[in-house]
């Protein structure tokens, strides 16, 4: 990927924050990245994170209460999309930028046909007739490998498996050639082959299409697999960031690192047992003044809970939020 | 489809014959008399006679035969006759005859049927036509004044029975403003503009009260839907889609929030027939609930057997309907 290239997506101090009965809950604490032309970023991180927080931020998809999007910026181009109005936003949302959910058993409205869900936003955006739109959902749908697509547009979301939903799902996002898809773990729900199949057809499809993607998920080995970049996320906040190469061989941080020993080696020496993280995820309830991993962190010292370490480039595009200096250890 | 809908039919018509049967056997045990109403003057043996005349002296289960064979061929022949106008439908006959009137049962409910389809009947309509906007407004804009205004009368309307809003409304616009008659006027002919506007006026309060309590409980029902819907998963991925906020709303969330919504609307639709039996008997409007009413109060057994079973039998029916809505609006549902 060109280094260099003006980044389609460019994400600046991204703070999200919800209104609960108990208090606020900082879900996303200043979260900034960008996202290259052609560019397949891959984000991780435990459950509550912040992963899904963030990129449903990006394009205003948070119920507002309680979520409120506080600070930040999200340029697209030379546009920021928390800036637009309502006209603008759609005219991005489905068209400049393709989501898929988590869920696909809940993500379709399950009283329309697929071919009704997918032709929407054909209709909508590119003004395109009910037959023009129902021959490019047919193609849509043959290109995301379903078969027998024709006859199957007529079909409910509960007529198709988890797996061909989710492809469904990839389907209506991919509809409108967008610039950018965000794929907020897309293959979690399902079985590993179909993964396997998934991930293969979104491999193929950026090929094809050439489009910017931000792909969510728990699996490293799928980080490894697809990935130019990745994105580590903890407590809400981006703690490592880099080339998958780079951060795979040299990690920076110590979640990073830990994160990387639970995963389970498919080659080589077997690990004794599976690895867990110890201790739990830090409670989000204001806005962060120490390190969000340091009751965790065997490097902690009395600075990280004092003070919350800012992202600091490390070289090759690599950089850590960490006051450990990771390169004089020998961990 | 077609073969859920035959089965339950089918089904319908043991579960009617029971329900009828316990009807009977309960207006059996009950202490009323259709003698009681006569002068004490009337001597022993003639009072006998009277009785044996009306079919008392039978054995339960020989009346409750002929009552049965006449409320399913006799009675629905000559309705029908009368609803085409072909004469050769009818079966001739004995019919089935009230007791308080001596006239057959099922013309009393033709003539009664008219009062109560208007009153009740329109104030269902009104009541659906305007819970149904209101319930998605209340929830798309939830806690705005609107919905607040919405949720507060909604639930006075919901709380406040009739036999209190009624006589209220008598009392401020009968009494007080005189706009509109205590009274309502069955025989009133519409032949006029002038008949046309005293029967809007005669409707107005009973209609008003009965709207309110319909309009009152769908509302609640639609809100309540709505709000389920609005943060499902399948709303977000509308508007990632890009979809505008009106298909959204009334598109992607109005079309699930309908389906539990029909369904308690057919529900409802029964009690359209059986009258609202307090408001009619609060503004005075002959209507089914009306007669039902005095029926029992004079131990009209026939007419309270009649339209027991009636109402027993379009509350089944609309229990089917309502499945069989149910299936057309979710497709994930299918019988079978
Ligand atoms: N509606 C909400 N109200 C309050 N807190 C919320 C709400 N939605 C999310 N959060 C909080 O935001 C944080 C981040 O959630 P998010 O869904 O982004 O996690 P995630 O990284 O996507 O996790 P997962 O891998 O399980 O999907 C969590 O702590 C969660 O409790
Ligand atoms: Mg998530």
């Amino acid at each position: 990927m060109p280094d260099g290239a003006t980044p389609v997506l460019d994400v600046k101090n991204l703070k999200t924050v919800f209104a609960t009965r108990s208090g606020e809950v900082h879900a996303v604490n200043s979260v900034s990245f960008h996202l290259r032309p052609g560019e397949l970023l891959g984000v991780v991180g435990e459950s509550g994170s912040g992963k899904s927080v963030t990129m449903m931020s990006l394009l205003g998809l948070l119920p507002s209460p309680p979520a409120d999007v506080r600070e930040g910026s999200v340029m697209l181009g030379d546009r920021d999309i928390l800036q637009m109005g309502a006209e603008d936003l759609r005219a991005v949302r489905g068209r400049e930028v393709g989501f898929v959910f988590q869920d696909p058993m809940t993500s379709l409205n399950p009283v329309f046909t697929v071919g009704f869900q997918i032709m929407e936003p054909l209709r909508a955006h590119m003004g395109m007739t009910k037959a023009q739109a129902r021959d490019r959902a047919v193609d849509l749908l043959e290109l995301v490998g379903i078969p027998d697509a024709r006859r199957r547009l007529d079909d409910y979301p509960h007529q198709f498996s988890g797996g061909m939903r989710q492809r469904v799902m990839i389907a209506i996002a991919l509809a409108c050639d967008p610039k950018v898809l965000i794929a907020d773990e897309p293959t979690t729900a399902l079985d590993v082959t179909i993964q396997a199949q998934i991930l293969e057809l979104v491999k193929e499809l950026r090929k094809k299409l050439g489009m910017a993607i931000i792909w969510i998920t728990h699996d490293l080995g799928v980080i490894a697999g697809i990935a130019d970049r990745v994105m580590v996320m903890y407590g809400g906040q981006v703690v490592e960031q880099g080339p998958v190469r780079e951060v795979f061989a040299d990690p920076a941080h110590p979640y990073t690192r830990a994160l990387l020993r639970t995963m389970p080696k498919l080659h080589g020496e077997r690990e004794p047992k599976l690895r867990v993280i110890e201790g739990q995820p830090p409670i989000l309830g204001r806005h962060p003044t120490a390190c969000p991993f340091s009751a965790r962190c065997a490097h902690s010292h009395d600075r990280c809970t004092r003070e919350n370490p800012q992202r600091r480039d490390i070289g090759q595009g690599h950089d850590v939020a960490c006051f450990w200096d990771h390169r004089g250890a020998t961990a | 489809m077609f073969t859920f809908t035959m089965r339950r039919l089918l089904l319908a018509i043991p579960t009617l014959l029971f329900i009828a049967l316990v009807i009977f056997l309960l207006l059996e045990l009950s202490p009323g008399d259709p003698m009681a109403d006569m002068p004490l003057t009337i001597p022993p043996e003639v009072r006998q006679q009277m009785r044996l005349a009306l079919g008392l002296g039978e054995a339960w289960y020989v009346r409750f035969y002929s009552w049965l064979y006449l409320f399913s061929v006799v009675e629905p022949s000559h309705v029908m006759a009368n609803m085409t106008g072909l004469e050769w439908l009818r079966v001739e006959g004995p019919r089935i005859i009230s007791f308080q009137t001596r006239s057959p049962v099922a013309d009393i409910v033709a003539q009664r049927l008219p009062q109560t389809l208007w009153v009740v009947g329109l104030s269902y309509i009104f009541g659906i036509l305007l819970a149904v906007p209101i319930g998605i407004y209340s929830a798309y804009r939830q806690y705005s004044w609107f919905d607040q205004a919405g949720t507060f009368v909604s639930m006075v309307g919901f709380s406040l029975p009739t036999f209190f809003t009624g006589p209220l409304l008598m009392l401020i616009f009968s009494i007080w403003l005189g706009w509109f008659p205590i009274i309502y006027d069955t025989t009133l002919v519409v032949d006029s503009f002038y008949d046309f506007g005293l029967q809007l006026r005669q409707m107005a309060m009973p209609v008003f009260v009965l709207t309110l309590y319909n309009a009152a409980q769908i509302t609640r029902f639609m809100r309540a839907s709505m709000l389920d819907n609005m943060t499902q998963d399948y709303v977000r991925t509308a508007r990632a889609k890009g979809m505008t906020e009106k298909v959204v709303v009334l598109v992607h969330v109005l079309r699930n929030s309908l389906i539990p919504v029909v369904t308690v609307i057919a529900l409802g639709i029964p009690t359209v027939f059986t009258g609202a039996i307090i408001t009619e008997q609060v503004f005075r409007v002959n209507g089914l609930g009306a007669l039902l009413i005095t029926a029992i109060y004079a131990s009209d057994i026939p007419m309270v057997l009649t339209l027991s079973v009636v109402f027993a039998i379009l509350i089944v029916l609309f229990n089917l309907i309502a499945d069989i809505l149910y299936a057309v609006l979710d497709p994930r549902i299918r019988y079978d």
